[in-house]
This record gives structure tokens, sequence and C-alpha cells, in this order.
């Protein structure tokens, strides 16, 4: 197939074609980083400019190494989305940076629909790398590709993704690629995290982890973020970890060979227990180098569509 | 002034209960009169159109003094007379607020100045609308204020609500109340529903405007006084006005044309023109507010025409300002969706952008009557446009109607007998 767009901003957007399409190119520059000189010339003579309103540490070295091992020029910003509310408004901002003759924008940003909003705004391409609680492509296609680089499939597989759904970009760009790849998906956590409305879509959802984690082939293990509690969303990280942590006791219904995932940074002993962080089953890390390839493969591809 | 009579039309007088063919006249002082009781009048033919009452919009954001970057009296009051409004009640959100009798004299001066369509005035309840102390009420009336609002926020401290309730009643002076629960919408940007849990944005429930709905039916019960229910958008805020109602209680409610046509899917593209408090609904909001305008639950259409700049808009969405402009647009797709599917008769509508409001603010009579005040609008209901914002009067041009096909024009708007529209 031929890659058609000059943006990545969300999966919901996607067909599943293009989706595979992506992943079977990230397979191929998965190689790169295993060779002894880990860059290819992908994208030289390109300037990427790593944007990022929200701070991000993983994300953006990923984003950064991605580009460097494509030979992208790059440029690294960072800016509060506050501070532009006060002066230059986030468009005029990336309208300067595109007038420097800039071929992609990597941004972040807290707000969801930001990135389409400039996308929509500017002819250079955007790569979404998280907009609030919207969308965050590259993770999920980094997930994706990680299962089906150990399952060999993703159609027909029981993936529950455990957490604090609502407030969660991951979820959301998991289920939308999951869905249009055919797997099962399930959603659970606390009942104030875990919005209903997720069924009519054709998600499962689910508040009492034995019923979510039953049979499942895939368990993607969200990060909590403390402040919820505070903000009343569950009692304490104690009670949370509990009821809707992974531990010796819930590991017993996931299949034997089930693969544990987590999106990092990890609380050990909250969402999951050190020993099966580290475990047999955990891919944890293998997602984080498999970051890297699908960046990768999603920054050639929207970098080197015909305008 | 020259007398003239308008002839021909098809007279929709709801304060009278007529829907007739006929002629109206106009005397030299700008009122209704008897034809016959003219002397040489010119006249004006008005087949195929239909004669109505001057519109009333009781839910106007002039954002003069403050930021007439997005509208001036004047480009209000002209948007106002290019939608077929002749009387409009301006929300005191401005800058400064309309909490003080300076304030609504300064109103009264810039209207004398530039207003095409009658201003009428609306106070704060509570100082600077912070919701904290009662305004200035009784000489806020006496300054000529027609109602009280706090539109934009809504009183959150109960006991102070109740005494301005009681105080108001005093002075005659009825609540147009914008009816939002702060602790429950607290960071939300559209409904909470399933629209916002799959875009991942913080949602305003609707029990936020309920709650308040609830309150507020309590009080009017319990006082006996008359609480407005402003851009109702909820199914059950209408089931609970319905009930109050018919028990009785004097509450009423109004819903916007936005409320009416458009849901919160809208939002997926990240259109900030879609942005508004209270938020586009569900799509079973919105024929429950239908259902509420078809069984007059619903007696008032009013815009929350809310001008922002271009550049206010062009934001993310989080950040952007709620509300669109809705003068110019709000007849039309009114007509679109409620008279051409059958909802409502084309007299029902025209009594609820007429009588209606004007029943809410305490006018009584309103209607084409003799010895009235002429102020009346003529629609073309053959006409099929394209809704183009370039055209607007209006100053700022933040709606999401760009390029919608709609039925029925304002084709001629007049304030005690002068004509300020013609299209």
């Amino acid at each position: 197939m031929q890659w058609t767009r000059k943006d990545l901003l969300s999966l919901y957007d996607l067909s599943g074609d293009e989706i595979t399409y992506i992943l079977d190119t990230a397979e191929e520059f998965k190689k790169v980083s295993e060779r002894r000189v880990k860059k290819v010339p992908a994208l030289r003579g390109k300037t990427v400019v790593n944007f990022f309103v929200e701070p991000s540490t993983r994300t953006r070295v990923s984003f950064e190494l991605a580009e460097q091992r494509l030979s992208a020029d790059i440029v690294n910003m960072q800016a509060q989305a506050s501070s532009l509310l006060k002066g230059e408004t986030l468009l005029d901002t990336v309208k300067n940076i595109e007038a420097l003759q800039v071929d992609l924008v990597v941004m972040r940003h807290s707000a969801p629909g930001a990135q389409a909003f400039i996308a929509r705004n500017l002819s250079c391409g955007v790569v979404n790398a998280g907009d609030g609680a919207h969308s965050h492509p590259t993770q999920a296609l980094l997930d994706i590709f990680t299962i089906r680089e150990k399952k060999g499939r993703i159609a027909g597989l029981n993936v529950t993704i455990v957490g604090d759904i609502i407030h969660s970009r991951v979820a959301r760009s998991n289920i939308w690629g999951l869905l249009k790849l055919g797997a099962n998906v399930t959603v659970a956590g606390p009942a104030t995290m875990v919005p209903r409305e997720f069924e009519s879509i054709g998600v499962r959802t689910c508040t009492n982890l034995a019923e979510a984690l039953e049979g499942a082939d895939v368990v993607n293990m969200l990060r909590i973020q403390r402040e919820r509690q505070t903000a009343g969303f569950f009692p304490s990280t104690g009670e949370y970890a509990k009821f809707f942590g992974l531990n010796h006791d819930t590991m017993k219904y996931l299949k034997p060979d089930a693969l544990v995932m987590h999106p990092g940074p990890i609380n050990r002993d909250i969402e999951l227990t050190g020993d099966i962080a580290d475990g047999p089953n955990s891919v944890i890390l293998e997602q984080v180098t498999n970051g890297l390839a699908i960046r990768m493969a999603v920054l050639y591809l929207v970098g080197c569509v015909k305008k | 002034m020259n007398e003239y009579i308008l002839k021909n039309a098809r007279i929709i007088d709801p304060g009278r209960n007529i829907d007739c063919k006929g002629d109206i006249g106009v005397d030299a002082e700008g009122r209704f009169a008897e034809p016959a009781a003219l002397k040489a009048p010119k006249s004006v033919d008005l087949s195929g159109k239909v004669l109505s009452p001057g519109f009333i919009d009781i839910h106007v954001h002039l954002r003069h003094p403050g930021n007439t970057l997005a509208e001036t009296i004047a480009t209000g009051t002209a948007a106002a007379a290019a939608g077929g409004f002749t009387s409009i009640v301006a929300m005191p959100n401005t800058k400064p607020a309309a909490d003080t009798v300076g304030a609504i004299e300064l109103l009264h001066r810039l209207t004398a100045r530039e207003a095409v369509v009658r201003v009428l005035p609306c106070g704060c309840m509570t100082v600077g609308s912070a919701g904290e102390e009662m305004a200035p009420i009784g000489s806020l009336k006496s300054a000529g204020v027609v109602a009280l609002s706090d539109d934009g926020k809504c009183v959150q401290d109960h006991a102070l609500m109740r005494h301005i309730v009681e105080y108001a009643k005093a002075f005659g002076l009825p609540i147009l109340d914008h009816c939002e629960e702060a602790k429950l919408s607290e960071g939300g940007v559209m409904h909470e529903g399933k629209w916002s849990v799959l875009l991942g944005m913080n949602g305003i429930p609707a029990a936020a405007e309920e709650i308040i709905i609830a309150r507020n039916i309590i009080f009017a019960r319990k006082i006996n006084w008359k609480i407005h229910m402003q851009h109702v958008s909820t199914k059950g805020s209408v089931q609970m006005l319905r009930a109050a109602r018919a028990e009785g209680v004097p509450v009423t409610g109004e819903a916007t044309p936005h409320h009416l046509t458009l849901t919160d899917e809208c939002i997926k593209k990240f259109d900030t023109n879609y942005k508004m408090n209270p938020p586009l609904r569900s799509e079973e909001d919105r024929l429950a507010l239908i259902e509420g305008v078809s069984d007059d639950t619903i007696t008032v259409i009013a815009t929350d025409h809310a001008p922002h700049t271009r550049t206010a808009k062009m934001v993310e969405f989080d950040y952007a300002p709620c509300g669109i402009i809705g003068l110019e647009t709000a007849f039309p797709l009114c007509f679109t969706e409620l008279v051409k599917k059958e909802v409502i008769s084309l007299p029902r509508l025209i009594k609820k952008m007429t009588v209606g409001p004007a029943e809410v603010i305490g006018i009584d009579n309103y209607s084409m009557a003799p010895g009235n005040a002429a102020d009346f609008t003529v629609i073309d209901p053959e006409a099929e446009y394209v809704i183009d914002k370039e055209t607007f009067k209006s100053k700022s041009r933040n709606t999401p109607f760009d390029g919608r096909k709609v039925s029925g024009r304002v084709v001629m708007t007049a304030v005690g007998g002068k004509i300020v529209h013609q299209a």
C-alpha cells in the first residue's frame, strides 16, 4: 500500500490496513537498531522539531533517538502551555517553526486535539506524541507491535487494560488500534475510572479484576497517578494495589503464557508487584525497545509522504 | 415619519391569536394602526411574506463595554436587526459588570448613541457576578434593568440565592439563571458522555445543570417568584421543568438554536466553534429538548449570542472561550429544524420568539395591536440559502453554522416603525 498521510494524530483516524503497514515497516526498522551501525539515511536532509508543551523524558528520548537513527536534523523545544497562553498563541509558535522550513513537528501537549488543530493549519507533518487524555498513537502502536511479535497475531486475542482508563491516552489509543485489528478488548479498574461509555464501541468494561483477567492473553497495567487519589477517584494506593494490582494471586486468572505490559514509568508494588514486572511474562522493556522501531517507522512514513 | 401600510402579508400575531392574510398600518408616531385610520399612507407589498411582531432575544452578550474587539452595541444590535430581533436583553457580564447604577447608565448612553434595536439592560444578581454579595437590586431596578442574571456563572451559595429571589420579587424583577453546579462542572470542556469519554476530554455532567434546576424550582415554588432557566440543555432538566410547570410553579425555560440542532459528537474534530456552556449535549438530550419545545415546557427560544474574536477561538479546545454568535442564524435554523420538520407550526415558533420571551421579562400584551410600538419582522418563508458568516453584521464570526443550508429568511426588521434591516 501507499502511505498518504502527512500527520499521525490518532489511531481512530487510521484503517486496520494502515496500522498493519506501520507495524510491518517497524519490523524493518527494528533491524537497524540491531546492527553495528545503527543509522540509515531515510530522513537525511529533513528537519524534525520535537516540541514538548507538556514535559516528557521517556517519549522524547525515544523520538530523538529514532530521528537520529534516521539521520534527521533535530531541534528540541520545550514550552509551558501556560506561558503560551500568556503570550504567543500555540498556532503562532508552530507557524514560526514551520517558517524555518521544518519538515516534521513531533508534539506533546496537555490539551486533547491540540495536534489536530495545528495539523489543520500547517503544511508540514505533525506527529502526536500525546495530547492530554485523548491519544498517544506511537505508544499504542509499540504495544500492538510487541503483542504481534510475541503472539503472531492480534485478531481474536483477549487484551485487558487495567487502571486509570478515564484519564489515559494510552488506553484510548490501544482501544482503537486493537479493535481495528480484531482483538477483544476489556478495560478494568475502579468504577470511578472506567467509563461505561466505552461499551458503545464494543469494549467490555469491568470493575472486578479477576473477571477482567480471566482468560486474558495480554494485560496492560496502566500507571496510576497519585494525584487521582487526592481528587477522590480512589481511597488510597494501598487499596488500589489490593483490588486492582497485579500480583501472584491475580496472575493466576491470566493464561499461563500471557504477556504483562506497562507503558511506564512503573509504580512497583502498586500497579504490579516488582517480581511480576521482572518476571517471565513481562515484556515491559521490550516495549521500550520496540518504541524506537515504531517511531522510526512513523517518522519515515509521514516524513517521506508525497505532498 | 411617514405613515405606511404593510399589505398582503400573512399576519402572525400570537399575542392576539391572529394568523390571517391582511394589512397592518404604521402611523406617524411609529405605532401600529388600523389602515383605515391613516390619511395618506404609502404601501409596502408583502405578498408571500409573513409579518410577525419583532423578535425578542432575552439572552445576548454585547461585550460592550469590555471587549469591543468582539462586538459593540452598534454591531451587536445590527446583527440583531438582521436576525429579526427588535428587542434584546443585554447580559450583564461586561467589563465592568452591570452591577451598579453607573454601569446601567453607561449602557443607556451607549445604546442611545449607537443601538439600532431596543437594548433592555439586565443587572447582575451579585456584585461582579462573584456569587458572594447581593448586587444593589433595587437601585438597578430604578436604573431600568428588566431582569437579573449572573449569566456565565451561577450563585453556588443556596442561602444567598434564596435571599436574592425573595428580594428580587419585592422589586418585580425576574431571575434569569445560568444553571451550573460549579464543583461538578469544574475543569469540564464538553458534555460528559460517550464523546467526552472517547475523546479524553473533561466532561460537564448533566447533573451539574440539573441540580441547580431542581434548586431553582424549589425556591420558585416556595417564594412564588419567577425564575427563568437559561439555555436548558439536558433531558433531566426538561423533565423537571415540565413537572414544575404542570404544578403551577412560576418557572420558565429557554432553548438555544444550537442545543436544538447540534450534539456533542460535533466536537470530534476539536473545532472550538462547538465549545459552549452549557455544552452541546447528547442526541437523547437534544431530542428531549425538542420535545420540550413541542409541548411548551420550553416557551422561549434565545440565542446566547456570545461573540469572540478569531484570535480567542483559534486556540487549543481546552483553552478556547465558550460560546457562539446566534442572532443572525436563530430564525432560519429554528424554521428549518422545527417548522419545516413539523415539530411546531410557524405561529408557535414565532410565539417562542416574541410573546414567550416578553412574558419572562414582564412585557404584557406584546402584539401588533393598534397603538403598540411598531416593532415588526418580515419573513420570507420560501427563501432557501446557505449561511455565509462573511455576510454577518456581527463583529465576530464564531459560528459552527457557516455553510449550512437553511430555509426562511428575515427580509425586513423595523423598530418603532423605522426600518432597521432590509434584505
